[in-house]
């Protein structure tokens, strides 16, 4: 009993610093509709930043003040960054954002490096608390008391100045309505960038506090994202409060269960969010959001049309340079190629429920990845042959789909996204820590095509006939009355439901083919690559088939798949170079600003104003 | 003369809030029938009761004698019923034409079918309904650059599409301009006597429903408080003390000037 008290103990101090990072994530979200992925780095400086400070400046004061400044530095970085990345691009589509805060992940992951070396730190002791006390018998470091102590006022402070102040009273005014809020004469673009500053500060603050208790590395950006989403989900997006709850539950669940079920750390937390999720659609203690509420941001799509023959003429163009490839490229080119076409053919599938769906999944990985395993597991366990295993790819990938759609589909908006990414976290786990099965993160290896599609060239012309056709066909269904049916119930579900579409079932087919498109990109890849690793379902896989659709452009047909080729055409060059994700990061940062409606959607732009047509040309 | 639609004894309640409180009306076949009453009457959730949006505390509505309560909004649909809405939520990324079509197929059971290229099914049909209602020389424009008056129009043209047996209309006229909405009414008035389609409309413009409606109701506070011809309304004290506080304005010969 007291070992256990003593565990709770451990699990409430932890869950402090949790809290404080997930409340500037809940606060920067309610606020500008921004999903922040780069929150994560902001607490990953704030770590670093506080080392620094504290091996400076001495003593008590020395802690304290240190940890004080971080939260201030954070927090003046964080308005930098809402200054020069994000409020150029406040009026794109919704959801974009996202791209640009991944490319300052990037950024800012080689910063620290160069600034601070790829060392990791061990966070000072805080002076006067180094020992421990004991409580019924058991050691309970005199931190984590203070920690304890300290929380109820940091909930205290934040909730007086979200209820009680007048910067309060604006933050929620813009939480509910944006545009309303702007037209009764506030500044939004300064109170954007003074809500993110103080959502960085905070993220920045708990990554001081944590350093007597961990340390700072350069990892601790991309873990603690993940946790962070779900606390702030499962608590209910904009709940302060809520925030809170599950940031206690998550921290004591993962104490309990590092010591009871070590073997389910890594999905603890995914399942509770899911169980939390399908039982509570909007989080512990969030409120419905009802559709439309905040508006469309940015023009309309505009209406789509096969392409006209000038279109027709270019593809087929671009297809017959694509079969004569092999006569002129190297080895290199051509894998270089095979992969193009298996992300194009996986971000299409992506592209296919986001763009025209509407429906922002986060773990669009599980199916590629679930598609190469399935082929893999067959050929590594029964020594089945390729052709049969191959079919399995997409086969498994649409069941894995009907399976996790089933749950997924009745949530809307970021809790719909937030449960794919559960459920890509739990098909991971099982990669992960299935050993005896999947052989864990040392994979499945010797995964080789049959013998006549053994060369490069013929699984070249494999690769294109199956992902060109497979990108093709998606692209015929968005064509056809599903496709259409699938974006009357993005545009308006009150009104397809009211000419008696049933909006939820088009969905869950859609998400359910798009699953088998993302499985046969799977079995392409896993056969040219001859292996498959847990990483290709980890949350980094699926959120780069997330950003090459937004930078291709979510709103235009092509969008995936040129994104896709862009991505891998960029990342073959920069990845030769010392520092190329800082690279890489201002390319996307780049390519965000320039083209805020996508690289198709800027270009289809620039085009229709050269010609001077206005947006009211459909070509017939 | 037989009623395509009874309502029986209809409440919604909203935490102990009442918003429609036991109320019971009939429309006839070929019937156009206003529902008058100022904001919050409980117009909208009458309507919304009726096509599956909201769940009924109470009550029942039934179709052509066939009890439909509580049933899902899409089935409502598919039973014959058409509905506008108060604001139209026309599909933005489509064209106007586009809209009837998408209608269309949902009607001929194509939602799933993944061939055929969409916008060349029922093409010719959903022009029909566009000229219907004056709108097919629009037919290829975005649904996202029409003005308002024209959204209204295309949102009747998809209500007809599956050739209901019972329209509801809510606000149909609403942001129009005043000539507009005579001549929306009109074409409504048309669509009825032609086609024999029953017509239940929430109006907040008088001129439009004493010129147009064979028969008025008024709600106020969730009650129906009138039920009858027009003259009997415009008559009625009750409605003149309640909903237009008495006023003046509202004598026969005033309607008539």
């Amino acid at each position: 009993m007291a070992f256990f008290f003593a565990q709770l103990l451990t699990g409430l101090a932890n869950a402090s610093s949790l809290f404080l990072v997930a409340s500037g994530l809940s606060l920067i979200f309610g606020v500008t509709r921004i999903v922040n992925f780069a929150h994560g780095s902001f607490y990953m400086l704030g770590a670093f930043i506080g080392v620094t400070l504290m091996e400076v400046l001495p003593g008590h004061f020395g802690f304290w003040g240190s940890i004080l400044l971080t939260g201030l530095a954070v927090g003046l970085i964080g308005a930098i960054v809402e200054i020069v990345v994000l409020r150029p691009i406040y009026r794109a589509p919704e959801l974009f954002q996202l791209v640009a805060t991944f490319g300052v992940i990037l950024v800012i992951q080689d910063l620290t490096l160069m600034i601070w070396g790829a060392e990791d730190r061990l966070g000072p002791r805080a002076p006067g608390l180094r020992g421990i006390w004991r409580i019924f018998g058991e050691p309970v470091p005199k931190y984590d008391i203070v920690l304890i102590a300290m929380t109820p006022f940091i909930l205290f402070g934040l909730w007086y100045l979200i209820t009680r102040t007048r910067l309060g009273v604006l933050v929620r005014a813009a939480t509910q309505d944006r545009e309303m809020v702007g037209a009764l004469g506030v500044n939004q673009a300064w109170l954007f960038t003074g809500v993110f500053a103080l959502g960085s500060a905070l993220a920045g603050w708990g990554g001081a506090l944590q350093l007597p208790k961990g340390g700072a590395d350069l990892l601790m950006d991309f873990n603690i994202i993940g946790t962070i989403f779900v606390i702030v989900v499962i608590g209910g997006m904009g709940s302060l409060p809520g925030a809170f709850i599950a940031a206690v539950l998550i921290s004591v669940l993962n104490v309990l269960g590092v010591t009871y079920l070590p073997s389910s750390t890594l999905v603890l937390m995914f399942v509770v969010m899911a169980v939390v999720l399908i039982i509570r659609p909007y989080g512990l203690l969030g409120r419905e959001e009802v559709a439309g509420e905040h508006g469309q941001v940015g023009a309309p799509e505009t209406p789509i049309r096969p392409y006209g023959r000038l279109g027709q003429a270019v593809i087929a163009g671009l297809l017959v340079l694509m079969a004569l490839l092999p006569l002129v490229a190297d080895q290199f080119l051509l894998i270089l190629t095979i992969d193009m076409i298996v992300f194009a053919l996986f971000a299409a599938s992506l592209h296919f429920i986001l763009g025209t769906g509407g429906l922002v999944s986060f773990g669009h990985a599980a199916f590629f990845g679930g598609g190469a395993y399935a082929a893999a597991l067959l050929v590594y366990h029964f020594d089945t042959p390729m052709e049969i295993a191959f079919l399995f790819a997409p086969l498994a990938a649409g069941l894995l789909a009907l399976g996790i759609g089933w749950f997924c589909i009745r949530l809307t908006g970021v809790y719909f996204a937030m449960l794919t990414l559960a459920f890509s976290q739990l098909v991971w786990s099982l990669a992960y820590q299935w050993r005896a099965v999947t052989r864990g993160d040392d994979g499945l290896i010797s995964i080789w095509p049959t013998d006549w599609l053994s060369g490069t060239v013929p699984y070249y012309y494999f690769t294109l006939i199956l992902g060109v056709g497979g990108i093709l066909f998606l692209r015929h269904v968005i064509h056809a009355p599903f496709g259409y049916a699938l974006r009357a119930g993005r545009d308006s579900p009150r009104q397809a439901e009211a000419m008696g579409i049933d909006v939820k079932r088009i969905q869950f087919a859609a998400f359910a083919l798009a699953g088998v498109m993302a499985g046969l990109a799977g079995g392409m890849f896993v056969f040219s690559k001859g292996s498959v690793f847990p990483t290709e379902l980890e949350i980094a896989a699926s959120f780069d088939a997330l950003i090459v659709v937004f930078l291709g452009g979510v709103k235009t047909l092509a969008g995936g798949v040129v994104g896709a080729g862009f991505m891998t055409v960029v990342e073959d060059w920069l990845t030769r170079l010392e520092y190329w994700r800082l690279l890489l990061g201002l390319v996307i940062i780049a390519v965000v600003i320039i083209a805020p409606e996508g690289i198709v959607g800027s270009i289809r732009s620039a085009w229709a104003r050269y010609r001077g047509t206005g947006d009211e040309e459909v070509a017939k | 003369m037989s009623e395509i639609l009874r309502v029986e004894n209809l409440k919604k309640s909203y935490d102990g809030f009442v918003a429609v409180n036991g109320v019971s009306f009939g429309v006839a076949k070929g019937e156009l029938k206003a529902l008058i009453g100022p904001n919050g009457a409980g117009k909208s959730t009458c309507f919304n009761m009726l096509t599956g949006q909201h769940r009924p505390t109470e009550g029942e509505v039934f179709l052509d004698g066939e009890n439909i309560t509580g049933r899902k909004t899409r089935d409502v649909w598919r039973k014959g019923v058409g509905r506008t809405f108060q604001i139209t939520g026309t599909y933005q990324s489509m064209t106007v034409i586009e809209n009837v079509q998408m209608a269309l197929m949902s009607h001929h059971r194509k939602l799933f079918s993944m061939m055929p290229r969409a916008w060349k099914l029922y093409r010719d049909e959903a022009f029909e309904f566009l000229d219907t209602v004056a709108m097919a020389d629009q037919a290829d424009r975005p649904c996202s650059v029409l003005a308002y008056g024209d959204l209204k129009r295309l949102e009747l043209a998809i209500a007809l599409t599956h050739r209901p047996r019972l329209l509801l209309m809510d606000e149909p006229t609403a942001g129009m301009a005043p000539s507009a909405r005579i001549e929306l009414m009109q074409l409504v008035a048309d669509i009825v006597k032609d086609q024999g389609v029953s017509v239940l409309f929430t109006e907040h413009d008088m001129d439009v429903v004493f010129a147009h409606a064979h028969h008025i109701m008024v709600l106020n506070r969730g009650e129906l408080i009138a039920d009858g011809s027009v003259t009997e309304v415009r008559n009625n004290p009750q409605v003149q003390e309640v909903y237009l506080g008495g006023g003046t304005l509202f004598k026969e010969e005033d309607a008539h000037a």
